[in-house]
């Protein structure tokens, strides 16, 4: 048993943390954030350099083949700074539908560019009625002389106004679906953008008549559902990870309000029912860092495709509820100023709300848990 | 016991339902329940109607406009306001400043502002909270001082609802530093909002609306006769309103609107080809609410029946009602936001107005921001833990 980071991946997310601190604080944040692309360029080339976005890429493809667990300080680090670049979107799941199971040439063209930062990519999978449900795909795939004609509506694809390509689910069969890798600015495809709640970038994409080539099949044909699963577990073990790290900036805002706030001639920390609330968040918090290590790990090295799955809801349900409690309480305990724009816990809270149903909301994993179980 | 309205509240309730259903403008309606932001021009507009008939301060002296319905009527009047889901009747003029006026105010200020009041002529705000002084208002710094006939005043107010649509504003100033009770050098005074020195800036909230201000009072001078009541007696004044809180602080009638908005929208969001609201673990939820809501009704019906009984106000029994309704709007907003799934995400569009914009549900964007504006209700008004430290200390003697 061990559950400290080991000195590597202490090292990268100390780093990482030496970043936001100099070049991805609040302020700097903020104007991203406004910015035409609401991304940075700058950012992006760090990670590049600091090996982020080769962290779980393969080292014969220009990664450094790590996991879950190597990305759990990086996405907590992220969580903290509450960053709003596409690395979710790009590496932890367009990269690696390529990295499980694209094509040779798919992967040496892919993963290198992704790694080196020449490249972003975006998963264009749910849609309008699907809600949660992996399985529910409705884009039609046509065949035809080139390879295939694909159409349909994809909706809240996360970065897909940034990607350079998208990897998009099809309904090749009554039986399942595929996936195929499409140039964002393919004929055919279109990306309506907009800013989510969480102050990140995300479009729907619609499909019309996409052409394709044989070669853009990403795995085998109709086993779509299977590697869905698998890469959106572990997207969502990173998204535990991210909302631990949210967690911690916005208890951390909370009780340095406590101890400084003065309502009564006194700071509001010295009431004992708002201390057992403050508790409260704390103690969830740690619940929270629990379930994200046992996600991370079993994303990793789960004996078979249920035990993942188990451990992944588990985790999932534990966050998504500890989501709601600390944004919730935390801005309760900020009193007005937690609910202005000027105040980081606003901000965290709304990136919170949002993990909260990012991946299914804790109803749905409740269920899929209980399934399993 | 007997639970259910008397025939003459039944009628009288029904009065009420068909005159909002021919009379409260139908872009107003949409406007309420697809959470747009109302304007100046909205809420005034509404008032004007209501005025019209002669329903806008049915609590008032019938002298200045008050029409004499007991408190079961005013009670059904307004939940039937927030079933219809009308715009709200702006309380600082209406609810606030005109209480304290008709108890505390000279003839002269009730003459000279009560009529405007009550034809929405002028809008109010309230100048109460102050950046260190939020909870424990009593320690409020603004001061005013007395130079011949004026106070100057210098300060700052905050989280000051709707004052860049205001002209007046009522404030809590502190005219004597050095008295030994800090409540007793606190005065109530009217300013008008054009007066020089007066700025309001905008303090933008986590959903991007802006709804609250900060207030700044640099040298302005506000006339003495603008002082209500005496000198030093603005606490007095305070504590009286607060015990003169509107019947409808539960919000029951809009909650009712709300939880079934909530089943029409869950019905229509679809879950494994089933409408979401057959789903067992999301209809649990929402019964919860629905349970909640149902206790919280017949708990403020029977604060009713004390006060038509014993004639006094609710006292602490108000705060009871907020508690509850407060957390029965957030759970509700928040069910919303459950029930639209992972399509809760897009909130503006990058490059064109949402108006210009085909593919974007401007209501389906605003189930996030909504949710989060609604944590404002268990902090606004004397938030909930204030709340529960008033019964704690007024009713259970803790």
């Amino acid at each position: 048993m061990d559950f400290e980071y080991s000195e590597e991946q202490q090292l990268l997310a100390d780093s990482v943390q030496r970043f936001i601190q100099k070049d991805y604080d609040f302020e700097a944040r903020k104007k991203i954030v406004a910015s035409e692309t609401g991304s940075s360029e700058n950012a992006w080339r760090t990670f590049a350099e600091m090996g982020l976005l080769g962290l779980p890429i393969p080292q014969d493809h220009g990664g450094f083949g790590g996991g879950a667990l190597d990305l759990m300080a990086v996405m907590e680090a992220f969580g903290e700074g509450l960053v709003v670049e596409p690395y979710l979107a790009t590496v932890g799941l367009g990269a690696q539908f390529i990295a499980r199971a694209g094509s040779k040439a798919q992967r040496k063209t892919i993963l290198p560019a992704v790694a080196e930062g020449r490249m972003k990519l975006a998963f264009a999978h749910t849609e309008s009625k699907a809600r949660y449900n992996l399985a529910q795909v409705e884009t039609t795939v046509t065949p035809n002389e080139g390879g295939w004609l694909l159409s349909g509506e994809k909706r809240v694809v996360l970065g897909a106004p940034l990607a350079d390509k998208l990897v998009v689910s099809a309904a090749t069969s009554k039986r399942g679906f595929s996936l195929f890798l499409v140039d964002r600015g393919a004929p055919g495809v279109e990306v309506k953008a907009y800013r989510t709640f969480d102050e990140m970038r995300a479009g729907d994409v619609a499909l019309e008549n996409v052409q394709v080539d044989k070669k853009a099949l990403v795995g085998k044909k109709n086993a779509g559902l299977a590697l869905v699963d698998e890469v959106v577990d572990f997207a969502t073990a990173l998204v535990c990870a991210e909302a631990v790290g949210v967690i911690k900036s916005a208890n951390e805002s909370t009780l340095e309000y406590l101890k400084t706030r003065k309502q009564f001639g006194v700071t509001i920390g010295t009431f004992q029912a708002l201390q057992h609330r403050m508790v409260d968040m704390f103690i969830t918090g740690e619940q929270a860092r629990s379930m994200a290590c046992l996600a991370a790990s079993k994303a990793d090295a789960a004996a078979d495709a249920d035990d993942r799955r188990r451990a992944i809801s588990a985790a999932k349900i534990k966050i998504a509820d500890a989501c709601r409690h600390v944004s919730q309480e935390s801005i309760q305990l900020h009193g007005g100023m937690g609910m202005t724009e000027e105040m980081k816990v606003s901000h965290a809270f709304r990136r919170l709300t949002m993990i909260a149903q990012q991946f299914g909301d804790a109803d749905h994993h409740l269920e899929r848990f209980a399934a399993l179980a | 016991m007997d639970l259910s309205y008397s025939p003459e509240e039944l009628a009288f309730r029904d009065e009420v339902r068909g005159w909002l259903k021919d009379n409260l403008p139908e872009d107003l309606r949409r406007k309420v329940a697809e959470y747009e932001e109302l304007s100046r021009d909205d809420l005034l507009r509404w008032h004007r109607i209501l005025a019209k008939k002669g329903w806008v301060a049915p609590s008032w002296p019938k002298e200045w406009g008050g029409n004499g319905w007991n408190v079961v009527q005013r009670y059904l009047f307004e939940e039937e306001c927030g079933y219809a889901g009308t715009p709200p009747l702006i309380p600082f003029g209406l609810s606030m400043c005109a209480p304290v006026l008709l108890k505390f105010g000279s003839e002269e200020q009730k003459k000279r502002f009560l009529p405007r009041i009550y034809n929405g002529d002028d809008f109010w705000c309230q100048g109460y909270s102050e950046p260190g002084s939020g909870s424990d208002l009593a320690s409020l710094k603004t001061k005013a001082v007395r130079q011949g006939d004026h106070y100057l005043v210098n300060g700052q107010k905050t989280w000051t609802t709707l004052a860049h649509y205001a002209d007046w504003i009522f404030c809590l100033v502190r005219t004597d530093s050095e008295s030994a009770k800090r409540q007793e050098g606190i005065s109530f005074l009217l300013f008008d909002m054009k007066t020089p020195g007066i700025t309001v800036r905008p303090l933008v909230l986590l959903d991007g609306g802006h709804e609250v201000n900060e207030v700044f009072f640099d040298d302005v001078k506000v006339p003495v006769e603008n002082l209500v009541y005496e000198e030093g007696k603005g606490w007095t004044v305070a504590k009286y309103l607060l015990g003169h809180e509107r019947m409808n602080t539960g919000r029951i009638g809009g909650s009712k609107r709300e939880l079934a908005k909530l089943k029409e929208f869950a019905a229509a969001q679809s879950k494994n080809g089933r409408p979401l609201i057959e789903d067992a673990r999301f209809r649990d939820r929402l019964s919860r609410v629905e349970v909640e809501l149902m206790a919280l009704e017949i708990t403020n019906l029977r604060f009713l029946d004390q006060m038509r009984r014993s004639g006094n106000p609710p006292g602490a029994d108000v705060s009871m009602l907020k508690i509850k309704g407060t957390e029965i709007q957030q759970s509700l907003s928040e069910l919303m936001l459950q029930a639209v799934g992972p399509l809760a995400q897009p909130f503006r569009p990058v490059d064109a107005p949402v108006a210009a914009r085909d593919d974007f549900d401007p209501f389906v964007a605003s189930l996030a921001p909504r949710y989060g504006n609604m944590r404002k209700t268990t902090i606004y008004a004397g938030s909930n833990e204030i709340q529960r430290n008033i019964i704690s200390k007024m009713t259970l003697g803790l």
